[in-house]
């Protein structure tokens, strides 16, 4: 079976890079291709990478309290290039009362400081939307 | 196949997917690549080798923008090492990728080697293959660095990179068996650092007197060019020098002598992966106690077999 590809992304302009290569690291551990793509990136360039590395995967860390308004922009560009069938998750430091609203806008699942890789790791397994053998 | 269509019309989410499947060697892959292939051979391709952190991905990036600013379309397929303990990678060339990301022009892909030696992935030339068809007019692949035996992007590229770096000094010596004979165009990258000059004198007295490019006439008068990829300083004297070693290549016949060595070589691992599936069936069927006792050499029945079975045409015994 193929390997699961996974892009861990960092939106806006934070600088805690951390988590996101904690999260690269566990996920290449877990035998995941990782397309990490450094800090800084806008929605549109998280978008324009997802569709040209095809992964199954989208996986934002964010730290800097612009989650509400960064995260979303990616799920709404994604739908609008047509790409249905990524999981689209978000880290870091989020308060537990946005998750909510942050779910009905296309953000799966948001994982919070303390996070065992454990956890990550098999909620992307048992939650993809590809096939792997397709 | 319709996603073949759409990639060839320009639909850049299908071209992704197909590579896709071409990387995974998905039953599909095949048909892609037979459908396609009418569709490729325009494309520049330009092999970007040289040691990890030589500043092969920064320096790739300058060259897609300037080829950019020509108007071209750029393909830019990036190899980087998987872990042989758990099959994982982290594939970071898109980090100094950044200036490109919002450019229509530019398709970039991040390829693990998945196991495979030499360089590139298994599949890195279908790949290519597919940016070929969709399009691009330069095709950059970047090597995973160099190592002992990563030449394969010779038999993958027209025109190759090497990226060299001041301070490797004893270094040279060392990848210069095998390694350096790969390159048409000699970088030395970071020359903002001390001994970059010397770097440059260094690897111009190697060439000078490598003996091998002597006698070859058509390999390409080698050019030792200067850039310090981060400060965008000697990119146009390399782009230069790309565009040149095209032209000269096309000229002296090279350029489709390579191309020809290409298919042929792309023919013959396809070949080789199938006669040796056959020949394993074969000596299946062949009595090697005596080899086994060491009574024979391995050698001696090999001739053997291949007396009996290729010129007489009679199978093994056992059945
Ligand atoms: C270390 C740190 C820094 C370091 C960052 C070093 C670096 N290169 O990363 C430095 C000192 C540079 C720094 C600077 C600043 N920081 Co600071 N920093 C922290 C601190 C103490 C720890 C963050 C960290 O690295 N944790 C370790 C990693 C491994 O954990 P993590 O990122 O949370 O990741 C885990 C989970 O969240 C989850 N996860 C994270 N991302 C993702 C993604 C996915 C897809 C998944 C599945 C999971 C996941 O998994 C990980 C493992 O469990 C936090 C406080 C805190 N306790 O979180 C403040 C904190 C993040 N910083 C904060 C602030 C304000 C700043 C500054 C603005 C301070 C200033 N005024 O200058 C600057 C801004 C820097 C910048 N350019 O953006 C605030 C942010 C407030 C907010 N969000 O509203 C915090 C929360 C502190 C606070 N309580 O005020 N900081
Ligand atoms: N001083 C200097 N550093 C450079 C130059 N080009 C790249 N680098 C740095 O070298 C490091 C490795 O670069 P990268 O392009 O990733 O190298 P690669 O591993 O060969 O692809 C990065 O920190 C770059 O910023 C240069 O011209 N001068
Ligand atoms: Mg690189």
């Amino acid at each position: 079976m193929r390997p699961i590809r996974v892009l861990v992304a960092k939106p806006g302009l934070d600088g805690h890079d951390r988590g996101a290569k904690v999260i690269a690291r566990a996920l290449r551990d877990a035998g995941m291709e990782v397309i990490y793509t450094g800090l800084r990136q806008t929605p549109e360039q998280i978008v324009r990478a997802a569709v040209d590395e095809d992964v199954d995967v989208v996986a934002m860390s964010i730290l800097s309290g612009a989650h509400n308004h960064l995260l979303p922009q990616v799920a709404k560009g994604l739908k609008a290039e047509g790409v249905k069938d990524v999981l689209i998750l978000g880290g870091g430091v989020i308060p537990d009362t946005d998750i909510p609203n942050l779910k009905t806008q296309g953000i799966e699942a948001v994982f919070t400081p303390g996070t065992t890789m454990e956890t990550v790791v098999s909620y992307i397994r048992s939650n993809l939307k590809r096939d792997l053998r397709e | 196949m319709k996603a073949v269509e759409a990639m060839l019309n320009g639909s850049r989410r299908d071209c992704a997917r197909l590579i896709t499947q071409v990387e995974n060697e998905h039953p599909k892959a095949k048909e892609i690549l037979r459908e396609i292939y009418p569709h490729t051979g325009t494309a520049h391709v330009v092999g970007i080798t040289g040691p990890p952190g030589g500043g092969k991905s920064t320096l790739t990036t300058r060259l897609a923008e300037a080829f950019r600013a020509q108007n071209k379309r750029v393909g830019i397929v990036a190899v980087d090492p998987t872990s042989p303990f758990t099959g994982g990678a982290i594939l970071g060339d898109r980090i100094r990728m950044k200036s490109l990301y919002e450019d229509e022009g530019v398709f970039i892909r991040s390829m693990g080697t998945r196991g495979h030696l030499g360089g590139l992935s298994k599949t890195t030339a279908g790949v290519v293959q597919i940016l070929d068809a969709y399009g691009c007019d330069v095709i950059f692949v970047e090597t995973v660095g160099v190592g002992q035996s990563e030449v394969e992007i010779v038999q993958n590229a027209d025109t190759v990179l090497m990226v060299l770096v001041p301070g490797l000094g004893d270094d040279i010596q060392a990848i210069k068996a095998g390694v350096m004979e790969i390159g048409d165009l000699f970088i030395i990258n970071k020359f903002d650092l001390d001994g970059a000059v010397r770097a440059k004198t260094e690897i111009e007295m190697m060439l000078a007197t490598d003996q091998r490019r002597k006698a070859i006439p058509l390999v390409y008068p080698v050019t030792a060019s200067m850039a310090g990829s981060n400060r965008a300083e000697g990119i146009e004297a390399v782009v230069e020098g790309i565009i040149k070693h095209r032209a000269d290549s096309v000229e002296n016949g090279q350029w489709d002598a390579r191309r020809k060595a290409q298919v042929r070589n792309e023919i013959l691992y396809f070949l080789r992966g199938e006669l040796e599936a056959i020949l394993k069936k074969e000596l299946d069927r062949w009595e090697l106690e005596k080899v086994y006792q060491r009574n024979q050499s391995p050698r001696e029945r090999g001739e053997e077999i291949l007396r009996t079975w290729i010129e007489e045409g009679r199978h093994g015994k056992k059945d």
